[in-house]
């Protein structure tokens, strides 16, 4: 079955044309399964050779899979191939598994939506793109997904163009995206000048020989890195994220929570064996992590939109991937990113059906008291957010208390510091959002009767709340062995930590520590909106500069305009109007203009008489000749 | 009686330039026309001095050429004059200027 890996990208292809080109004229049903039954199959495949995989002995967990030679010049080659581990494996399942879902939701949740079609298209499109970066065997070929991903995401986030808030948040996206993606090329331009090769297997093998802090593979990581900040929403490059809930939900739980966001982090894990080799690097990534994860978290508290508090908690979770992976915890990192894929993709969901059932309503002012309408939603949501809040025994505890774990022993105190104050905010907010939108008094619009929604998008809540609840097992620490996602993990991974016995009740002890912090959270966020509701009001009156400071994001968006956007603009027009309106088409219209005066004079030498012509000619034949004849 | 070669020569480069003048300072399409076949046959004299002159056939051959590529072109060309005057009215080379921006 390890033959036909390259269906798995292929198949969420073939429904991207198929929809695309033929899906107006099909009926809504039809495009759905199309949509979601490309995708599943991708799933199933996975799955099967996931299963023949694991068959295999351990030191074998690496398969290459070439379909064909893509451009090979001189010693540049690239082929079109997929790389079989168990990194792959993982990113491959949690990729086309989460996707599955989350396109059957869309039936449900789009089916009214006059872009259905295309709407499939383009997440189909997406699958394929992401799927093409976990699987690839090269940096070139993960390129092309890596830009494939970042295409889908601005024509997901401006699905609904029509509207210029929507339109405005694709473009942001894309040109944010892009400002990443320059770090990726730039990094991958090094590789190649460095190792003379694009293949991960080779480029590894090879920077094995350099020592540890060499200055060229730092450079090679820091430019990654970049890359990694675009895609996957981290400090300086995060802005876009938060403005992405312009897309409609379920595109908002394919892309911005559980998949392409992730893809940075994927990439950072990928690459281990070249941060391993630059500490510098792995330094600034565990910073930027930590700073991202408390950053985007105090953001989180003050928001009122319930997609937006999502959104700063997706940037503060994949900040606390960075953190695992800075501080050499990749396995770590890809756990969480694998739980956060579950319990995220869940909670956007969640919401989703929340808004659904609200007629479009956002706002978690106009929320309240839905517990009663929406079971099933509340149920699952609930489990959700005590996953990520980071509660025993649901996924996001496993992997959350891993990373601080990882962070502490590795020596990080000050990084472990701010995570923890982050898992309380985390813990705080999300809360917040549950106490708000479906305890207390309902302050729902009264013209609208909240409802539950279909089975169509039910169901998939139930399904991700399952793997919410369970999917934190696979990575069971304290006992030895228990943690079958390390041990998994551990071909595709060059750890920086080797793992040293701690007591048991050490790691207890952490445990119980985070439960606690997680706890306190929880509590205080009961305290303020379910017995004093009056008390959130008070709290902000005391700080109106720090509320304010927070509840506007810190400016930076305002910051970015005044001292990046503003510049460009201002330089692109001085650039349209000074230099192209001036210089450049005066030069060009000039030019013309001289030869037309000039030809105006040269005209009068073209009678139009051809007497005049072969007066001419004969007057050259003779001084022609008279020139033969008398040299 | 044998005529010097210089003798052709100088009738064909007289006839020659004859002709030429008259393709440059004629107006008239059909005057030209003659003038052509002028310069035609005062380089066919050419041939046949030099024929005569080399006792060599080739010139004489050539001679046949350029005549049947003469005939030929009056055949077209005064086909042209014909087809122009019916359009224009005119076969004065000066009216004939409608391609002239």
């Amino acid at each position: 079955m390890m033959d036909y890996v390259w269906l798995i990208p292929l198949l969420p292809f073939i429904g991207f044309v198929i929809n695309g080109l033929v899906g107006k004229s099909l009926p809504k049903g039809v495009v759905g399964t199309i949509g979601s039954a490309t995708v599943g199959l991708s799933f199933l495949i996975t799955l099967v050779i996931f299963l023949e995989f694991l068959k295999l002995p351990v030191d074998a967990r690496s398969v290459e899979k070439v379909v064909y030679t893509w451009m090979a010049s001189g010693a540049f080659k690239v082929s079109v191939a997929f790389l079989i581990d168990p990194l792959s494996l993982i990113m491959m399942l949690t990729v086309s598994g989460v996707s599955t879902i989350i396109h059957v939701y869309s039936i449900g949740y789009m089916y009214d939506d006059e872009g259905f079609y295309r709407y499939f298209s383009f997440l189909n499109l997406f699958v394929f793109a992401m799927l093409t970066l976990v699987s690839a065997n090269n940096f070139l070929l993960m390129f092309v997904g890596w830009e494939g991903v970042g295409l889908c995401s601005y024509l997901l986030i401006g699905f609904w163009y029509e509207k210029q808030s929507a339109s405005d948040a694709g473009k942001k996206a894309f040109v944010v995206n892009r400002i990443g993606d320059f770090g990726f090329l730039l990094g991958m331009f090094l590789i190649f000048w460095t190792f003379g090769s694009l293949d991960f297997k080779e480029v590894f093998a090879l920077a094995l020989k350099y020592p540890v802090g060499s200055g060229v593979i730092t450079a090679i990581t820091l430019c990654l890195f970049l890359g990694a900040t675009g895609k996957s929403a981290q400090i300086p490059l995060y802005t876009w994220l938060p403005d992405a809930m312009e897309g409609p939900t379920p595109v908002s739980a394919l892309i911005h929570a559980a998949t392409m966001v992730t893809a940075g982090v994927f990439m950072v894990a990928r690459c281990s064996t070249l941060y391993v080799l630059a500490p510098f690097s792995l330094l600034v990534v565990a910073a930027v992590g930590a700073i991202t994860a408390i950053y985007a978290a105090t953001i989180g508290m003050a928001q009122f939109d319930i997609k937006r508090v999502l959104a700063y908690s997706t940037v503060s979770q994949l900040g606390y991937m960075f953190l695992a992976c800075g501080v050499g915890a990749f396995t770590s990192g890809i756990f969480h990113l694998m739980t956060h894929a579950f319990f995220k993709a869940l909670l956007f969901l969640g919401s989703g059906s929340v808004i659904h059932g609200l007629h479009g309503e956002q706002d978690m002012r106009k929320m309240g008291h839905l517990k009663k309408y929406m079971p099933i939603t509340y149920w699952t949501f609930v489990l959700a957010t005590l996953a990520i809040a980071g509660i025993f025994p649901f996924a996001g505890f496993f992997s959350k208390d891993e990373i601080l774990f990882h962070s502490l022993v590795s020596g990080h105190t000050v990084f472990w510091g701010i995570a923890t104050v982050a898992a309380f905010i985390t813990a705080f907010y999300m809360f917040r959002a549950v106490f708000m939108t479906f305890h207390g008094e309902s302050r729902v619009d009264p013209h609208v009767h909240p409802h539950e929604s279909p089975p169509l998008m039910t169901v998939p809540l139930m399904v991700l709340a399952a793997l919410s609840v369970v999917g934190g097992f696979v990575g069971f620490p304290i006992i030895e062995g228990a943690n079958k996602f390390r041990d998994f993990l551990a071909p595709s991974i060059t750890p920086l930590i080797h793992h040293a016995h701690y007591p048991a009740w050490f790691e207890i002890t952490m445990m119980a520590f985070s439960m606690a912090v997680a706890g306190a959270g929880i509590f205080v966020a009961y305290k303020m909106y379910i017995k004093r509701p009056e008390l959130p009001e008070k709290v902000t009156q005391k700080i109106p500069v720090i509320y304010d400071l927070v509840y506007n994001k810190y400016y930076v968006d305002e910051i970015y305009d005044a001292t990046v956007v503003e510049p460009i603009k201002n330089g692109s027009d001085f650039l349209w109007h000074g230099v192209d309106e001036n210089v450049v088409d005066g030069a060009v219209n000039g030019s013309a203009t001289t030869i037309g005066w000039l030809s105006s004079h040269l005209r009068k030498l073209e009678t139009g008489f051809v007497q005049n012509y072969a007066l001419a000619i004969l007057i050259g034949v003779v001084l022609i000749t008279g020139y033969l004849i008398g040299r | 009686m044998v005529v010097p070669v210089q003798y052709y020569l100088a009738l064909s480069v007289a006839l020659f330039a004859l002709g030429v003048i008259g393709v440059l300072i004629r107006r008239n399409a059909l005057v030209i026309y003659m003038c052509i076949e002028m310069m035609l046959n005062a380089v066919n004299l050419a041939f046949i001095g030099f024929a005569d002159y080399f006792k060599a056939v080739d010139g004489q051959m050539f001679v046949f050429f350029v005549m049947t590529v003469a005939a030929a072109e009056v055949a077209v060309g005064l086909a042209l004059i014909v087809a122009i005057f019916r359009n224009q009215g005119t076969v004065y080379v000066d009216d004939l200027n409608i391609l002239k921006w």
